[in-house]
């Protein structure tokens, strides 16, 4: 829904507005490198705009920090809607190194409500074009949810369809198959 | 502004070519040491916690169910890509692979968690320590980090000295 959502409100150009919350500046200079020639967002019709009133989109590095979260929570109302925030960079997908320091919040998204989230520390400029190019359709995303589960536990004591009792103690009897 | 600036600059632009890459349909080869996504092979991993207590972003939680069961959760959300975790991993269980699109409209969709099966000793039914150099990686005791608030809980110490335990720092938004 919100792709499609995406698709139709900012499907001919995005113009973005760069906010930095308090992150070491790695992720500007990506973001900044993402709007060279060499990356050419501007083919995609992305405009980096000095004003949040002019700006669709809220790139935003840096984690969530008491200091600079009503400025951050003020450009954002200040976004004429509708708005999307992307949290660039591991400090605003998840706080960051410094993530429990006493001056931070946490991630950004205890701020503001996020749209996507490009990872990385600083991410490289071609997945912050990655990032823009999935919240615009042009392609899916890779990621999922990886789950491993080493092996079958063979230990009868956490099958509780195997468990005795007897006066009032568990008995535990290894299994003949495991 | 001259005309011949212009005819200048228009000789540089010429020379230049084109530079623009075609990304995403096409992207320039990745340095050969460039470091991206830690990818996690649960069939090397032996759950000794070496990563989860080297990560300097606290991005690798442990979660002892029980005896048997260790849960290693990696976030993948605030992690630096720093390969300290590969590097301290004895069995190699963890590469830096070279994947770094990962924007994702979830942040569920990093994270990687491996149920790890802890071998005990037959007779006392306990998980036993070696003597090696593993030790130093090993975690002390059992860890209860809080996987679905996704946080570290240190409650360690406190346990070793009978105070109450405090859960995590939790920090007020003024
Ligand atoms: S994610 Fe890394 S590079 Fe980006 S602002 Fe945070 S510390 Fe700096
Ligand atoms: S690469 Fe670094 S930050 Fe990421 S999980 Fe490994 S040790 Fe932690
Ligand atoms: S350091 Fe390696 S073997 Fe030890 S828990 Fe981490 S991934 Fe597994």
């Amino acid at each position: 829904m919100l792709k499609s959502l995406c698709q139709k409100m900012f499907g001919r150009s995005l113009w973005v507005y760069h906010a930095n919350s308090g992150g070491c500046n790695g992720c500007d200079i990506e973001v900044l490198n993402a709007l060279t020639p060499y990356y050419d967002a501007e083919r995609f019709g992305i405009r980096l705009v000095g004003s949040p009133r002019h700006a669709d989109v809220m790139l935003c590095q840096g984690p969530a920090m008491r200091s600079t979260a009503k400025a951050l929570q003020r450009a954002y109302e200040a976004m004429p809607a509708p708005k999307l925030v992307f949290a660039i960079g591991s400090c605003a997908c998840g706080g960051g190194i410094w993530h429990d320091t006493y001056s931070v919040i946490g991630p950004l998204e205890k701020l503001l409500p996020v749209n996507y989230y490009v990872p990385g520390c600083p991410p490289r400029p071609e997945a912050i074009i990655y990032g823009v190019a999935v919240a615009l359709g042009l392609v899916e995303k890779k990621s999922a949810p990886v789950q491993f589960k080493q092996m079958e536990y063979p230990v009868p004591r956490y099958h509780p369809q195997d468990l005795k009792e007897q006066d009032g103690i568990v008995v535990y009897e290894k299994l003949d198959t495991v | 502004m001259s005309l011949t600036s212009k005819l200048q600059e228009v000789l540089v632009c010429l020379r230049a070519g084109r530079v623009t890459l075609p990304y995403p349909a096409q992207s320039a080869p990745l340095p050969p040491r460039f470091r991206g996504r830690p990818i996690f092979d649960a069939s090397k991993c032996i759950g000794c916690g070496g990563c989860a207590s080297n990560c300097p972003a606290r991005e690798i939680l442990v979660y002892d169910v029980c005896q048997e069961i260790r849960i290693l959760k990696y976030l993948g959300r605030r992690c630096t890509y720093c390969g300290r975790c590969a590097d301290v991993c004895p069995e190699k269980a963890i590469t830096m692979s070279h994947e770094f699109e990962t924007a994702t409209g979830t942040i569920g969709d990093i994270q990687q968690r491996l149920d790890l099966f802890m071998s005990t000793c037959q007779r006392c039914g306990r998980c036993f320590t070696e003597p090696s150099k593993l030790e130093e990686l090993k975690l002390k005791g059992y860890r209860y980090d809080d996987l679905e608030n996704e946080r570290w809980i240190f409650r360690s110490q406190a346990y070793l000295e009978g105070q109450p335990v405090v859960d995590d720092i939790e920090i007020e938004l003024d």
